[in-house]
């Protein structure tokens, strides 16, 4: 409480929406280890050619299904591949499915829940009625649907991904809008002018982030493993690009005997998520001025 | 001369599941530039919809809004007239997007109308009116959970102002705040009416606030207007058997007064599909069978006191107008 007045009361430093979103998420300790992870598995991502002491496909075969040593930190994999490398290298392709088929469908799914929950009627039947039929498939069926008539590569895994988490986006957004449009001050917007448009993007959304930000946080995870599903499944990432996911699976018969094959790629996917959920939560909480300590 | 608003035969209807809901029914008024028109009446009776319908937030069912002579009922572009037009919300603390900060909130309709040219004179004009508004100017980054209600309602009456209206809808604005709060809002919103000249439609249900600060009053029950008169006029000579109960049951601050109450019985008519009859005839001390049979128009019974009852003049001991010798105008 206290804090809060002498913010106020210093407010003539003028600090902006964003800054002051910054400073509240330093606060969170937890959110700021999340970010931390996060930073660290970019760089690793932008230096991967530096990091990395091997190729990501450099194949040797003496030195076949190795136990973690000094040479290599993580093992070898059957065709002798250098695992640390693999997953240094594996950190541009998981994170890149992640965010960017995460942001799309995001994106889209919001605008359309939004839609749906601000103009109801027809509107809100078409939109709803699609997201159902969507959801009425099961997610990975969905995405091998479009993955195989798309073709295999990375983008088409990318859209794949995103387009079977779009139902979820919009079915928490709806939710969301249409508590926050009876708030009196949608009605006070619409009192000096605002256009719809306008309404949406400054009074609804706004006030609808936290649900978004937590699917978001919690989706890129899932959509890291359903990409994982379609490399293994040959419909995603070609072999031998390396992505954690398609590791995974495919180390999947040497489990028994080799378990850092699966370990470290697995160990990847859950350091991600969890950084994620942390930094996510710290986000949602930061976003939401009345939660200001 | 046209009147600042002309409101003429206003209905709204809601359609609801059981039949068609009367929330405004039939209801006529002016209101002239500088003056405040009350409009009182307890919780559901049409007065907060009738507001709404006034500055074409909801659309009107039937009749029509004169706005300085023009028709703006069926009026379909509203973002005009919202420069003219503005309605301070009854909830400070739901009226305000808790996302934006004072200075955003205020900002907002100058810069949805373009008002202001630059940034700089957007950020002056947002002064000026905090300033207007008693509002310290430190508190411009501040965001509304950090305020009290009566700051908060002061941005509410910023907002409304940012646009120069020359016709301000209140609607309840002093309801929610406490009582020595409610004063300093009040008095605010007098000394802004006499500053710029705008007239006010102002809703209430706390008669003790409506004589403090209409010119006029206009007494609603279910949707339709039962008494209507200069404010002194309808403290004084009540003619309507409602507003004579709505008057006895302002608190009395003696105690040692000892007051005749007049308790209301009975249920609210239900205003979905009423049939034509006096809608306050099942709780009225008076309700003969006319009453419940015939909708009472609402007549000029004495001069500029109109009332909407078949019994006013028997009630009140004024000989009959009607039948005998005509002098009575309906409207």
């Amino acid at each position: 409480m206290k804090k809060t007045m002498t913010t106020s009361k210093t407010g003539k430093k003028k600090r902006s929406q964003w800054g002051d979103i910054w400073h509240r998420l330093c606060r969170n300790k937890l959110a700021m280890f999340g970010l931390f992870v996060l930073v660290l598995l970019v760089l690793m991502a932008v230096f991967a050619d530096v990091i990395a002491p091997y190729g990501y496909d450099d194949q040797d075969y003496s030195q076949m299904l190795q136990f973690p040593s000094a040479a290599h930190p993580m093992g070898t994999d059957n065709f002798g591949r250098d695992i640390f490398s693999r997953i240094i290298y594996g950190t541009r392709i998981s994170l890149q499915i992640g965010f960017i088929s995460l942001m799309g469908s995001a994106v889209v799914g919001s605008i359309l829940g939004a839609c749906a929950g601000y103009f109801g009627g027809a509107a809100d039947t078409v939109i709803m009625r699609g997201a159902d039929i969507l959801m009425a498939i099961p997610r990975t069926v969905l995405a091998i649907a479009i993955a195989t008539t798309l073709g295999p590569g990375l983008t088409n895994a990318m859209i794949a991904v995103a387009i079977s988490s779009i139902p979820n986006f919009a079915r928490v957004v709806r939710a969301s809008t249409l508590t926050v449009k009876e708030q009196e001050y949608v009605e006070a917007a619409r009192a000096i002018g605002a256009s719809n448009a306008h309404i949406i993007a400054r009074y609804i959304f706004p006030n609808v982030m936290s649900p978004i930000i937590v699917q978001a946080t919690l989706g890129v995870g899932t959509a890291i493993i359903l990409a994982a599903s379609l490399s293994f499944l040959g419909l995603g990432i070609q072999p031998p690009v390396p992505e954690w996911g398609a590791m995974l699976s495919a180390s999947r018969s040497y489990m028994r005997d080799y378990w850092y094959m699966v370990t470290f790629p697995g160990l990847a996917i859950m350091l991600t998520v969890l950084a994620l959920n942390l930094f996510g939560d710290g986000l949602r909480d930061a976003l939401d001025p009345k939660l200001k300590k | 001369m046209d009147h600042l608003i002309e409101v003429q035969n206003l209905k709204k209807y809601f359609k609801t599941p059981r039949g068609m809901l009367h929330a405004v029914d039939d209801v006529s008024f002016t209101i002239e530039k500088g003056k405040t028109l009350g409009v009182v009446g307890e919780s559901g009776c049409g007065k907060s919809t009738l507001g709404r319908v006034i500055i074409r937030l909801l659309d009107a069912t039937e009749g029509h809004i004169y706005f300085k002579g023009t028709d703006i009922a069926g009026e379909r572009h509203t973002r005009k007239l919202r420069q003219h037009m503005q309605i301070i919300f009854q909830d400070p603390f739901s009226s305000l997007n808790p996302r934006m900060s004072v200075s955003e909130i205020i900002a907002e309709p100058l810069k949805i109308h373009g008002v202001c040219k630059s940034r700089r004179a957007v950020e002056e004009k947002v002064r000026e009116l905090m300033e207007t508004v008693g509002l310290a100017e430190r508190l411009a980054n501040a965001y509304p959970h950090e305020l009290d209600g009566g700051r908060r309602q002061r941005i509410g009456i910023a907002r409304a102002l940012a646009l120069d209206p020359q016709f301000i809808v209140c609607d309840e604005p002093v309801s929610a705040l406490d009582v020595s709060i409610q004063a300093q809002i009040l008095n605010l919103m007098q000394d802004l009416q006499e500053e710029r000249g705008f007239a006010y439609l102002f809703i209430t249900h706390d008669l003790s606030v409506v004589k403090h600060i209409s010119d006029q009053i206009m007494v609603m029950y279910l949707g339709m207007v039962v008494e209507k008169a200069e404010t002194q006029e309808l403290f004084d000579r009540t003619l309507h058997p409602y507003t004579k109960a709505l008057l006895a049951a302002i608190p009395e601050p003696n105690i040692r007064r000892v007051r005749k109450q007049e308790l209301l019985r009975g249920e609210i008519t239900s205003p979905i599909d009423p049939k034509p009859s006096c809608r306050f005839a099942a709780r009225c001390p008076y309700g003969e069978e006319i009453c419940f049979s015939e909708t009472p128009p609402l007549e000029e019974v004495l001069p500029g006191h109109y009332a909407a009852c078949h019994r006013v003049r028997e009630i009140n001991g004024l000989e009959s107008g009607r039948d005998e010798d005509g002098t009575s105008v309906s409207i």
